[in-house]
């Protein structure tokens, strides 16, 4: 903190925010290991890099969450001191977050509140959100509360929750994430107006179309350094990757040749009522997927994805057998481990506490979902050390890595534990494979292999289901792609008979696609 | 029955709902923080005896209250260190208060037992007191249920009036969002929870002081339980613990009158109706209209780590 790191001879103006040799160490973990960051006002700035890459760490420097161990942060070339977010609001640094911060039993007007400054009256503050809502679109009812709305309304909060602070640099983390392709579109038209107002802005994603779309320049963060600088305009979204994980991500190879087999996994009018308040009802789905196939299901979260799940791997069961088939024997009124016995497989979309209990190893998790198939229990009595055996087959088949031998699976990042989920099941030679989000917050190159196992899986004669928001996703594995909203699915088409385009629109609730026309696969969505 | 009776009833009635409504209040309060506080009946019974101590010694029920209030802050502040400074599972720690407060007070109290004091004073204003019917309810009470009325309302303005109020709620509903807002997370909860504990103190103080003024171990007989429940029952709302004290009050007096007046219902019974009244509550609360969010608050229980 205190040795000021020699200054980098600036290309060109002051910058609007400077980090220099920045380092920031956990432990014996350096999670940045001494950045340089020039921030220009005017522009658009991506920070590109894996889970892991530092770019968390960075983020959480410039507003204050965490204080740098060595290195320092420049507003107009003077040094300043971020001892808490506070101080980089008044500074004027805003920051929209992924995960939002917002309070769901609070009403929007509350939330909004809490960082703005105390005199600020209650009817005045509804009166500057509606200013903003009017000034760059961003309509919101001040007195509902958050668990009331959408993602992308909740995204509309924390958007004007900077504003309102006229910040001069915002941070965006991963903004489109949770948004439909309409709403990112409604984003990227804010994004832009703000840039043309003079402001900085710190773009964090991992859709590298959309960098390439709003963003003059980057930097890309690899290990805790920075690698790279670049105008991604000037580059391809592979040209990018490439530099984010430092080797060429592998292209994934689709199974070539093998028809689609006998019908393996079959929906007849599947329909289950919304479990609670917050779930979502299914209403009649039909679906076929034979062996040798995968299908994709898109759609946003929170339109019947997990209760689909549900219903498939037996955590619901369904009014009527019949309705969920499997190798042509009623499975729907059978038990998870009973339709585990039938061939099946599942992943679920949470790792930690779903897909595997966090706090226990990875052997003992390996019991957890193959206890029936694997022989792991002799008379009741769980077999130790053929656990510790199928755990070591899963890891070495899949490159997990984790420290030690047989580590707590809360221990691994996203990407190495769903390596291992993705592999514990794909390990058991499934014949019906379900997967719920399977490269959610994972890197590329664990992404990349996940989906590789996939398309191997379905090579060898599997049906293979997966549900994914990431439109990428699927259109590069899936054989056809069914849309899931509100509920209803609909029919699956062959992916190179559809595009984003249309695809986006059924996840955003169109009833009647446009048709697609056949130039259109490639390239960022326009939902518009 | 006359209109002196009646008022008699009444005046027993507030006597009984004024220790539950205090500790209530403060224990909303830190439950609205996120923190749940099982240890109020032990710092219930921490200030009932050291506040009878400290009034037999210096001869002043006021600074007998606040010592009460102060034994009850001060059990708090050790329940505050453990689980929102150290992280440590909220239940666990509450219990341990209970039993720490119930056995420190038998130690603070020994000497006590057996001692009388004359109750706190009660208001005596000439010519209205004595009004029939309604003068002792209103202007002939102690200092203690006057302060607990002006407590609902204090507490009513800065939970729903105040940005801090509003800090406060928020912290409840998620720490998480809230510490990445940078909000004192772990600030707020702390002192929260030694509004609470000085509550739960005030109201162990006017159960030796004022309701029956002299000290017997365990004297709480599970009033700092009933508090707890009168939380919920309340929907963690000020107001509603207000009435809410009133009913479970009533309840506890009603059940004397019923055992005094020979009616066949056993007095256990009656003793049970504020626990049943507060899973009545639930019930009802959760077949409400609302489509979702929560009553309570969201992050009650949960402990927060903060990664720095």
């Amino acid at each position: 903190m205190t040795d000021i790191a020699p200054r980098p001879q600036p290309e060109g103006p002051t910058p609007l925010f400077g980090a220099y040799g920045i380092v920031k160490r956990f432990g014996d973990f350096k999670a940045n290991d001494g950045i340089d960051l020039e921030i220009r006002a005017g522009e658009i700035h991506a920070l590109l890099g894996e889970n892991g890459a530092g770019k968390s760490t960075l983020m959480k420097i410039l507003y204050g969450l965490l204080e740098p161990t060595e290195g320092v942060v420049t507003h107009r070339g003077d040094i300043v001191r971020l001892g808490n977010p506070e101080a980089a609001r008044a500074l004027g640094i805003g920051m929209v977050f992924q995960h939002f911060s917002l309070c769901e039993n609070l009403t929007v007007a509350e939330n909004i509140a809490l960082v703005m400054p105390k005199s600020l009256s209650g009817r005045d503050l509804k009166a500057r959100i509606a200013e903003v809502g009017t000034t760059y679109g961003l309509h919101l009812d001040p007195d509902r509360p958050v668990w009331s709305l959408s993602a992308g309304e909740r995204q509309r909060i924390e958007i004007t929750r900077c504003l309102l602070q006229d910040p001069s640099l915002v941070i965006l983390d991963e903004p489109t994430s949770v948004l439909t392709p309409g709403e990112a579109e409604l984003l990227f038209t804010v994004l832009e107006r703000l840039r043309d107002e003079g402001r900085a802005l710190l773009y964090i994603s991992h859709r590298l179309d959309e960098v390439r779309r709003l963003c003059s320049r980057a930097t890309i963060l690899r290990g805790g350094k920075v690698v790279g600088a670049c105008d991604p305009r000037q580059e391809s979204a592979r040209s990018l990757a490439a530099m984010m994980v430092g080797a060429q991500v592998g292209e994934v190879k689709p199974a070539t040749g093998a028809a689609p087999g006998r019908p393996r996994l079959v929906l007849n009018g599947l329909t289950l009522p919304a479990p609670g308040l917050h779930g979502t009802a299914l209403h009649a789905l039909t679906l076929t997927v034979s062996g040798g196939e995968i299908v994709g299901i898109a759609g946003i979260a929170g339109n019947g994805q997990a209760e689909l799940f549900d219903a498939l791997s037996g955590e619901a069961l369904a009014p009527q057998a019949g309705m969920v088939v499997f190798d042509g024997g009623d499975a729907g009124r059978l038990g998870i481990t009973a339709r585990r016995r039938r061939g099946a497989g599942f992943v679920p979309e949470e790792r930690n506490g779903h897909g595997a209990a966090p706090t226990l190893s990875l052997s003992d998790n390996a019991i957890l979902s193959r206890h029936a198939t694997a022989g792991l229990s002799r008379f009741g009595f769980l077999r130790g050390a053929a656990a510790k055996r199928l755990a070591q087959t899963v890891i070495a088949a899949f490159d997990v890595r984790k420290a030690g031998p047989d580590p707590a699976a809360g221990t691994l990042s996203g990407g190495n534990l769903q390596k291992f989920l993705v592999g514990r099941e794909i390990l058991a030679e499934p014949g019906i494979l379900v997967v719920n989000q399977p490269t959610w917050g994972v890197d590329a190159l664990a992404a990349a292999h996940i989906r590789q196992a996939l398309l191997d899986l379905a090579g060898r004669g599997a049906a293979v289901l997966v549900i994914s928001q990431d439109l990428d996703e699927l259109f590069e594995i899936a054989g056809r792609i069914a849309v899931l909203h509100d509920g209803t699915l609909s029919k699956a088409i062959p992916a190179g008979e559809t595009s984003r385009e249309s695809v986006g629109l059924l996840m955003g609730g169109s009833q009647t696609p446009p048709p697609a026309s056949a130039t259109v696969t490639a390239g960022p969505a326009h939902a518009h | 029955m006359s209109l002196d009776v009646m008022e008699m009833v009444l005046v027993t009635i507030i006597a009984a709902a004024t220790p539950l409504m205090i500790a209530a209040l403060g224990e909303l309060v830190a439950e609205r923080a996120g923190v749940l506080n099982l240890g109020v009946e032990g710092m219930m019974v921490l200030g009932a005896a050291t506040g009878f101590a400290v009034a037999v010694e210096t001869g002043s029920t006021l600074t007998g209250a606040i010592a009460g209030a102060g034994a009850g802050v001060a059990l708090a502040a050790l329940f505050g260190i453990l689980t929102v400074v150290l992280s440590a599972n909220q239940v666990a720690s509450g219990l341990a208060m209970t039993i720490l407060g119930l056995g420190l007070s038998g130690l603070v109290g020994a000497s006590y037992v057996g001692l009388k004091r004359d109750p706190a004073p009660h208001l005596d204003v000439p010519g209205l007191t004595g009004l029939p019917g309604i003068g002792r309810l209103v202007f002939g009470q102690d200092g203690f249920v006057y302060f607990g009325l002006f407590l609902v309302a204090a507490v009513w303005w800065f939970l729903w009036r105040t940005r801090a109020g509003l800090v406060l709620r928020a912290i409840g509903d998620d720490h998480t969002a809230t510490h990445a807002l940078g909000l004192k997370v772990r600030k707020v909860r702390f002192l929260a929870v030694l509004f609470g504990g000085a509550c739960a103190g005030l109201a162990g103080a006017y159960l030796s002081l004022a309701y029956t003024p002299f000290w017997a171990p365990a004297m709480t007989a599970g009033r700092g339980w009933i508090a707890l429940a009168l939380v919920v029952f309340a929907s963690w709302r000020p107001l509603r613990v207000l009435a809410g004290a009133l009913l479970f009050g009533g309840a506890t007096v009603l059940q004397l009158h019923a055992q005094a007046a020979g009616i066949g219902l056993p007095g256990q019974a009656l003793s049970a109706l504020p626990y049943l009244a507060t899973i009545l509550a639930l019930v009802l609360l959760s077949l409400g209209k609302r489509q979702g969010g929560s009553l309570a608050p969201a992050a009650l229980g949960r402990v927060f780590t903060p990664h720095r």
